[in-house]
């Protein structure tokens, strides 16, 4: 059941309590107890909405970096993953297995922001031993949603 | 000059929902709920290995039974889903959709004369395909009092020594109704009594919500050496335009079957069969996830139906809802057409899949939610209305 309320959501947080009892033909209370459940323990982080800002007049760029480090005695990566992402200007960190550690997501206004936060703020970091910057161009899907497609229904109107 | 027109076909009588197809092609905005089949596209992985297949140059035609790999898969799917053996080498025959898997089972078995006993409200092309093939279509009025199950009774009442086969056509289009094991059980021996033959519609039977697995009348004892499967892509796997399904019965029909089907036909779409073997081998959870996305707005039909009080029996398969409009006093052709004018919705009338469909409409669920919830909003508007009149 908790899947199945959470795949909803994630395809839609406006979804009401009400709407998605109907789907999986259940009670509304049972529903909206289960979301509160998963938002007490942080199952569900948060309703974010998807949106392709390169449709809006905003100036924003997206920077992957890549980013290789010293884990710290007792702490492994998390403590420099903590001095990372309280950037409130960081999307998002991921600790990743391969070439490098942590995988950073920032995101700036112009191309000068997001190279002073590397050159200034990360690289001086002291567990940090090297970066790798590579800046987002376009974005094509994101969070399994296609961008650039609306699509029509090519089907005849009626068939039997 | 001669009359150009032959008999057999100029007496065929033209699908009831054509009329209604071209009411609705002169419209514009109009909301359709008349479709019989997915919305979904055809999963990725399935139209990249079509597309492989072409890059590979693989255009030439296959066997007349179609791919040897696509056989092997068929049954290996038969087996998993349904515990059923079959010979893919001499029980099965790939077609171009189920369609024509009907039409040559009645070529290949039929005798002038002989009955086929035809459940109705059902799929538009038995009668026709029957009588093409020289039988005598016998109509069985199937009944919303047993959600449109077929009964044991209703057969034993219409079999005559002439009845050779029974259609068998569930999960049902346009009813939604199935079949549950104790159903196929009493039909079964009904048929074996009296020697029939079934001719197995199952191309919904991935579609079904009743918690438990599609059951098969060739799971009954006896029934596999008498009935001819009828399955294919279209709806489990959303491959509706590639065309491609499949028999499966035993090997002396079969036989004759890909004699016909060679003659006519000569193999199905090679590219299509290339793509259904990396359908069957790798793309069954996709299916999972359609059929979880249809049980969903099954729910939430249901409950607006219940809401704008629409009497409407619980279907458990397929992909459409059949209410009933009886308490507006008009056919369901009317109906249908007033609620197209009025609200600009389409669905179908019942009286298009037969006689006892007279009564009902057909009201297709392969729909995104969004554009069901308006629909349902148009169509709660109406009957608002006639309830006023």
């Amino acid at each position: 059941m908790r899947e199945q309320i959470l795949e909803l959501l994630e395809r839609n947080s406006r979804m009401t309590p009400a709407e998605i009892a109907v789907l999986l033909g259940s009670g509304e209370e049972v529903i909206a107890s289960e979301i509160k459940k998963m938002e007490e323990e942080n199952i569900i982080c948060g309703y974010n909405t998807l949106i392709d800002w390169d449709k809006t007049g905003a100036d924003k760029i997206t920077a992957l970096i890549e980013v290789r480090v010293t884990p710290t005695r007792g702490q492994g990566f998390d403590k420099i993953a903590e001095r990372i992402y309280n950037y409130p200007e960081v999307q998002s960190v991921y600790l990743i297995s391969g070439g490098y550690d942590l995988l950073v997501i920032l995101e700036g206004k112009t191309l000068k922001e997001v190279s002073h936060f590397v050159s200034s703020k990360l690289s001086t970091l002291d567990s940090v031993i090297s970066t790798a910057t590579h800046f987002i161009l376009k974005k094509y899907k994101d969070d399994g949603i296609i961008f650039d497609k609306k699509k029509k229904d090519e089907r005849m109107l009626v068939e039997p | 000059m001669r009359d150009p027109i032959g008999k057999k076909a100029a007496e065929l009588k033209p699908s009831g929902i054509r009329k209604f197809f071209d009411i609705v092609a002169e419209m514009d905005d109009v909301i359709s709920l008349g479709v019989g089949e997915p919305d979904f596209d055809t999963p990725w992985a399935i139209r990249d290995e079509g597309i492989y297949s072409l890059e590979r140059g693989r255009t030439f035609y296959t066997s007349n039974s179609g791919l040897k790999e696509l056989r092997t898969e068929i049954a290996a799917y038969i087996r998993r889903r349904l515990g059923v053996n079959y010979n893919p080498v001499s029980e099965i025959l790939v077609t171009v959709g189920g369609s024509e898997g009907i039409d040559l089972a009645f070529r290949a078995m039929i005798n002038p004369g002989d009955e086929v006993l035809i459940p109705e409200p059902s799929y538009v092309s038995y009668k026709p395909c029957a009588i093409l093939a020289d039988a005598v279509p016998v109509v069985i009025p199937l009944k919303e009092k047993n959600q449109f199950r077929l009964t044991a009774e209703e057969v034993e009442a219409a079999v005559t020594p002439k009845t050779k086969i029974l259609v068998l056509p569930f999960p049902n289009n346009p009813t939604g109704a199935v079949m549950t094991r104790a159903d196929l059980e009493a039909v079964a021996k009904v048929c074996i009594e009296h020697d029939l033959y079934v001719l197995s519609d199952e191309i919904y039977s991935e579609l079904t919500y009743t918690g438990e697995d599609h059951c098969s009348i060739i799971q009954i004892p006896g029934m596999k050496e008498r009935t001819i499967l009828i399955n294919g892509f279209s709806k489990a796997y959303a491959m509706t335009g590639w065309r491609l399904g499949y028999c499966c019965g035993p090997e002396e029909i079969i036989h004759q079957m890909t004699k016909v089907h060679q003659f006519a036909i000569m193999c199905a779409p090679t590219n299509s069969q290339y793509a259904a073997v990396a359908a069957l081998r790798d793309c069954y959870g996709e299916v999972v996830k359609m059929r979880e996305a249809y049980n969903q707005r099954r729910r939430f039909l249901l409950h607006e139906f219940e809401k704008m009080q629409l009497p409407c029996f619980e279907p458990f398969g397929a992909f459409y809802m059949f209410p009933s409009i009886q308490e507006f006093g008009m056919s369901s052709d009317e109906f249908a057409t007033e609620l197209l004018k009025d609200q600009k919705v389409a669905v179908v009338p019942g009286s298009a899949f037969g006689d006892s469909g007279e009564g009902y409409v057909r009201i297709s669920y392969a729909y995104s939610l969004d554009s069901l919830k308006v629909a349902m909003e148009r169509l709660s508007a109406f009957i608002t209305k006639l309830r006023q009149r």
